[in-house]
């Protein structure tokens, strides 16, 4: 056996997780022009996942759209956030008994050929990972922000990676994947607030004790809609991280959920 | 001295309306609590004027009224932020209300499809 690297596991000698096992979560609103296809990918990629769409009030026929490509639909009566239809996520994992929750945007901003990549850490028999975040900076892909906004993932990137004890790159990245420890904590609290889905879910995360890594995937452009790149909205953005770290790291720890296999933080 | 049989009238009007609030069930008794006691400040204080100036010049306020804006706007802040704060918990119980409505759902198209019992089979 080679020692492998932390980030370059080639993912063919990570042990494959047995897909039923896992729940692919997609959060979804408005997007019937691109969520068949990420659902059509997330089937072809991990055949045998369950998937699963919360569709967070959208006034298109998303839910009709994602029936029909074969996902589960979960039905908000209203728009919730990221933070509202993650939650839901994580608490279908718990009824149907998943131990592995991947989150994949559905504007398919998010390649679901690269979930396996986030996958194998969880996996690993020697001290698993609780979450593992597709960060993307690191090395691969060319996805690239600049002025505050890049600023603004900096620090918070440097900051969480105090707080988990470990070297975090994009820590606003979505496109992540959780462990049985994460799930039974994040199915109670998951955060509602702007960003709060991100940033202070790391930090719930971390406090209570759970091992958080990243890998590093590639993004692709967005199928659809446009990011903005308005100053003013850069700096809005920048405010409302910040508050959110910082009521984040201000509030005392929820304590660690119980799950079977305790392990120490490192 | 027109301003205390103001008062004195605002005062019952309030103490009054909380009443009929209170006892028609429009409004809990933790919101109106303080509105009676705001309600019945009012009313000892246009009755019996002389505290307030005494209160005033102990505080060293150079008008009386002052002390009446300082108390007023006080009490609107704290009553602003506590309903601010009930307006947080309610959202986060409708929140969780909304999660947990879509999981059933779920649930329930679930167990429809299995079972075939949509309730519009059942001949009603």
């Amino acid at each position: 056996m080679v020692t492998p690297l932390a980030d370059h596991q080639p993912a063919s000698l990570a042990p494959v997780p047995e897909l039923d096992r896992v729940l692919v979560v997609i959060p979804a609103w408005n997007e019937e022009a691109t969520v068949a296809s990420v659902i059509g990918e997330v089937h072809a990629a991990l055949p045998g996942a369950h998937v699963l769409v919360v569709n967070d009030g959208s006034t298109d026929a998303t839910v009709a759209v994602a029936r029909r490509a074969g996902a589960d639909v979960v039905d908000l009566p209203f728009n919730l956030g990221v933070g509202g239809a993650m939650r839901t996520g994580f608490r279908w994992a718990q009824v149907i008994g998943a131990t592995v929750v991947v989150q994949v945007d559905a504007d398919g901003q998010h390649d679901p050929g690269e979930v396996h990549r986030l996958l194998a850490p969880l996996e690993r028999a020697d001290s698993p990972a609780d979450i593992v975040i597709g960060a993307r900076f690191a090395e691969r892909g060319q996805y690239t922000v600049r002025g505050p906004r890049r600023w603004a993932m900096v620090v918070l990137a440097r900051t969480l990676s105090r707080v988990a004890a470990t070297r975090l790159t994009d820590t606003t990245s979505g496109f992540r994947a959780s462990g049985p420890r994460a799930i039974a904590l994040f199915a109670r609290h998951y955060p509602a607030e702007y960003l709060g889905d991100t940033v202070e879910s790391l930090v719930i995360a971390s406090r209570a004790g759970c091992r958080v890594e990243q890998v590093a995937v590639a993004m692709r452009p967005r199928l659809g809609g446009t990011p903005s790149h308005s100053p003013v909205k850069a700096a809005v953005y920048l405010a409302r991280a910040f508050l959110a770290l910082l009521v984040a790291l201000s509030r005392p720890a929820s304590r660690s959920p119980q799950v079977p296999e305790t392990r120490t933080a490192p | 001295m027109t301003a205390y049989p103001f008062a004195l009238v605002a005062a019952l009007v309030t103490l009054v309306v909380m009443a009929d609030l209170l006892r028609r069930r429009r409004l809990r008794e933790k919101y109106a609590v303080l509105w009676l006691a705001l309600g019945a400040g009012v009313l000892v204080v246009s009755l019996i004027p002389g505290w307030l100036f005494w209160t005033a010049d102990l505080l060293g306020f150079q008008a009386p009224v002052n002390l009446v804006f300082l108390a007023a706007a006080a009490v609107l802040l704290i009553v602003s932020v506590q309903l601010s704060a009930e307006i947080s918990t309610l959202e986060d119980q409708t929140r969780t209300l909304a999660e947990e409505v879509g999981v059933l759902r779920l649930r329930v198209e679930s167990l429809e499809a299995t079972t075939d019992t949509r309730p519009d089979r059942l001949g009603g």
